[in-house]
C-alpha cells in the first residue's frame, strides 16, 4: 500500500528551497498572503480542506449532531433502508449509520492524524540524524531497509498481531509502518542541504550542530515534509481502515469505519448500503487528504505542479 | 553495475538477519507473558508452563534468538499451535495459491493499464484523458477491501457470473480462471491505476522528443508514430513500475485473499493473527517478506543488466 503514494515523496525533493523565504523575518505577511492566495486558487485543495475541517467538526460535535447514539438499537428497524429518520438507513442490529459514521470518524480521524504526527516527528529525527552525522547513516539506513522489507502493511499487520487490537496500538503499528518513508525523504533533502552555501556559512561562523539543524536545515526542510504528511494521512487512514476491516485493529461494535464494513461484509448481498456508506466515507476522507496534499505542494513549490 | 549489484547483495543477508530479529520480537512484543496469552487467561499453569518450554520462552532473549535463527535456516520455523503441523507445510501449502493470484494480477495489469495509457497519452487534454485520470485516482485511493467488496456484489451476487469467494483450481483449468477471476482484478485495481498514469506520463515525455516530430512530419500513421516511436521508448519507465507493482501486489494479496477467501499466505497470515498462533503468524510474516526482498533485488538487479545507465545511490 505504502508504494503507491511513494512517488509524490520522491518528487518533492526538489522543492527545499521554496521555504526559504518564509524563514526571513523581513516580509513575512506577506509572502504568508501570497502563498495563502495561491492555496486559495486551487479549487480542489480548498475543497479537501473544507471537508476536513468539516469532518473534524463533525467528528468532535458527534453527541450533538448525530440524530442518535452510536449504541442506541432499534432491533424492529434493522437494516432500514435510507430514509428522513434514517439518513443513510440502519445496520443489522438496527443501529444509525449516520450517527455512528459521525462517531467513528473521531476513530479514523484520531489514527491518521496521530500516527502521521508520530512517524513525522520520529521519521524526520532519524532522517536528520542519517543525513548530517555520517557515522550514523549506514545503521539508520540499515534500520529503514528492513522496516521496508515488510511488503506494505506486513509491519503493520505485525505489529498489531502482537499488542493486540485498540486504537493506541492501531497507532503505534501504523506508525512504525511510516516511519521509513519521512526518515528517507528528510535524510535525502538534509544530504543537499548540508552541502549548502548558506549552512556551511553558519558552520564557519561557528554555529553549533544544533544550531545549525534547528535555524537552517529544519525550515527549509518543512514544507516538504508537510506535504508529504499530508499525503501520508491519508494512507494512515486507509491503513487503519484496513487494519479494522481485517479485524485486528479497531473492533466492532465501536463504530470506526473499516470496522462498519467488516461488519457490513456478511450483508452486503441482503443490505448494500449498509457497506457503501462506510466505504463512502473512507472513500471521501481519503479523497480530502490526498486533494489538500496536492493543492499543498503545488503552493509551497509552483514549479512541481504536473 | 557489477559493483551495484554486489553491494546490493552484500545488504542482503544484513537485511535478512533484520528481518528475522523483528519477526522474532514480534511474540515478545506481546503485552505479559506470551504463553499465558496463548493458552488463555483461565488456562492452568501447567498449561502456560508446557507452552514457555515448548517456544523457549523460559531462556534469555539472546539464547532465544540465536535458537530461533538456528532453527529457522534449517527450515524448521516451528509448529503451529493449533494444527501441530509444521509451520513450514502451512506456508508451502498456501504459497503457491497466492503465486498464482500475484502473476494473474501481474499479467492483468500491463494488458489493462498500457493501452489506457497510452489513449490517455494521445488524447492529452481531452475528455477521455480527464475521466481516465480522474478514474485512475479513484483506483489508486479505493481501499482493497471495498473494491473487492464492490466486485463480489456486482459479479457474485447481483450479475451471478462469477463464485464470490473460494479456490476452484489452478488457473489453467475453467473452474479456476473464473474463481480467480474476481480477487485478482481486485488486486489489479490500484496498480492498473498507477501504472495507466506513469505510460501516459511518459509517453507524453516521449512524445515530445524531435524524433516523433520528425516521424509525424515524413507522415507516418499516428498509430505507428505512438506504438513504435512512443511506447517503445516509454517502456522503460513503464517496466520499472512493473516490478514495483509486483511487490505492491504481494502486500496487496492480504486483504484481498481474506475477503475472497482465497487460501494463500495472507489470509493465513490473518488467521494466525485471530487464532494468536504466534509460529504461524511469525513463519507467514518472515516468508512473506523474504519472498518480497528476494523479488525487489531480483527486480533491482534486472534492471541495471537492461540499462547500464541505471544507477542507484
Amino acid at each position: 500500500m505504502s508504494e503507491r503514494v511513494e512517488q509524490p515523496g520522491r518528487r518533492l525533493t526538489a522543492l527545499a528551497p521554496a521555504s526559504r523565504q518564509a524563514q526571513k523575518t523581513e516580509a513575512p505577511r506577506s509572502v504568508r498572503r501570497a502563498l495563502l492566495q495561491r492555496f486559495l486558487r486551487n479549487r480542489p485543495g480548498v475543497l479537501g480542506l473544507v471537508v476536513i475541517v468539516l469532518l473534524i467538526v463533525l467528528a468532535i460535535f458527534a453527541p450533538v449532531v448525530a440524530p442518535y447514539h452510536w449504541k442506541s438499537q432499534e432491533i424492529v428497524n434493522r437494516f432500514a433502508g435510507p430514509s428522513t429518520t434514517h439518513l443513510f438507513g440502519t445496520d443489522e442490529l438496527g443501529r444509525d449509520i449516520f450517527s455512528r459514521l459521525l462517531y467513528g470518524a473521531r476513530y479514523s480521524l484520531t489514527i491518521g492524524i496521530a500516527a502521521v504526527a508520530a512517524s513525522f516527528s520520529i521519521g524526520t529525527l532519524l532522517g536528520i540524524i542519517a543525513g548530517f552525522y555520517h557515522r550514523f547513516d549506514t545503521l539508520v539506513m540499515r534500520l529503514i531497509d528492513v522496516m521496508m522489507a515488510f511488503p506494505g502493511i506486513l509491519l503493520a499487520i505485525a505489529i498489531v498481531a502482537a499488542l493486540g487490537p485498540g486504537i493506541i496500538n492501531t497507532i503505534i503499528a501504523i506508525g512504525l509502518n511510516e516511519i521509513p518513508g519521512f526518515a528517507r525523504l528528510t535524510r535525502s533533502m538534509v544530504l543537499t542541504l548540508r552541502e549548502r552555501e548558506f549552512v556551511v556559512a553558519a558552520r564557519v561562523t561557528g554555529a553549533s550542530d544544533a544550531e545549525i539543524v534547528r535555524r537552517h536545515v529544519l525550515v527549509n526542510l518543512m514544507s516538504p515534509i508537510i506535504v508529504f504528511a499530508s499525503l501520508r494521512v491519508s494512507t494512515a487512514i486507509l491503513v487503519g481502515a484496513t487494519l479494522s476491516f481485517l479485524g485486528l485493529g479497531i473492533q466492532p461494535p465501536i463504530p470506526e469505519w473499516g470496522a462498519m464494513v467488516s461488519t457490513a461484509r456478511q450483508y452486503i448481498a441482503t443490505a448494500p448500503h449498509t457497506f457503501v456508506y462506510p466505504t463512502l466515507a473512507i472513500f471521501v476522507t481519503v479523497v480530502a487528504f490526498n486533494l489538500l496534499g496536492d493543492a499543498l505542494r503545488d503552493t509551497l513549490d509552483p514549479t512541481m505542479r504536473d | 553495475m557489477t559493483q551495484y549489484i554486489s553491494r546490493r547483495l552484500l545488504i542482503l543477508p544484513v537485511v535478512l538477519l533484520g528481518v528475522s530479529v523483528l519477526v522474532f520480537l514480534v511474540l515478545h512484543l506481546v503485552p505479559g507473558n506470551p504463553a499465558q496469552v496463548i493458552a488463555g487467561p483461565d488456562a492452568p499453569p501447567e498449561t502456560v508452563q508446557a507452552i514457555e518450554r515448548e517456544l523457549g520462552l523460559d531462556r534469555p532473549l539472546p539464547e532465544q534468538y540465536a535458537r530461533y535463527l538456528g532453527r529457522v535456516v534449517q527450515g524448521d520455523l516451528g509448529r503451529s499451535l493449533r494444527s501441530k503441523r509444521p509451520v513450514l507445510d502451512d506456508v508451502l501449502d498456501a504459497l503457491p495459491n497466492t503465486i498464482q493470484l500475484t502473476v494473474v494480477a501481474a499479467i492483468i495489469t500491463p494488458l489493462v493499464a498500457i493501452p489506457l495509457g497510452v489513449v490517455a497519452a494521445a488524447k492529452r487534454g481531452s475528455a477521455v484523458d480527464r475521466w481516465l485520470m480522474l478514474v485512475s485516482m479513484l483506483g489508486i485511493t479505493a481501499p482493497i477491501f471495498a473494491v473487492a467488496l464492490g466486485l463480489m456484489l456486482v459479479f457474485g451476487y447481483e450479475l451471478r457470473l462469477l463464485p464470490i469467494s473460494g479456490y476452484g483450481g489452478p488457473i489453467w483449468t475453467l473452474d479456476g480462471l473464473r474463481s480467480v477471476a474476481l480477487p485478482a482484478v481486485t488486486l489489479a485495481v490500484g496498480s492498473v491505476a498507477v501504472m495507466a498514469r506513469l505510460t501516459r506520463s511518459a509517453m507524453l515525455e516521449v512524445l515530445n522528443q524531435d524524433y516523433v516530430r520528425v516521424a509525424r512530419a515524413k507522415g507516418l500513421r499516428e498509430s505507428i508514430v505512438l506504438l513504435r516511436h512512443g511506447l517503445k521508448n516509454a517502456m522503460l519507465p513503464i517496466t520499472t513500475v512493473i516490478g514495483l507493482q509486483v511487490a505492491y501486489l504481494l502486500s496487496g494479496a492480504v486483504v484481498t485473499e481474506t475477503v475472497f477467501a482465497w487460501p494463500g499466505v495472507g489470509r493465513l497470515a490473518v488467521y494466525a493473527i485471530e487464532a494468536r498462533d504466534f509460529p504461524l503468524v511469525q513463519g507467514t510474516v518472515l516468508i512473506i517478506s523474504v519472498v518480497f526482498v528476494l523479488v525487489n533485488l531480483a527486480v533491482d538487479v534486472g534492471y541495471a543488466f537492461m540499462d547500464p545507465r541505471i544507477h542507484y545511490d
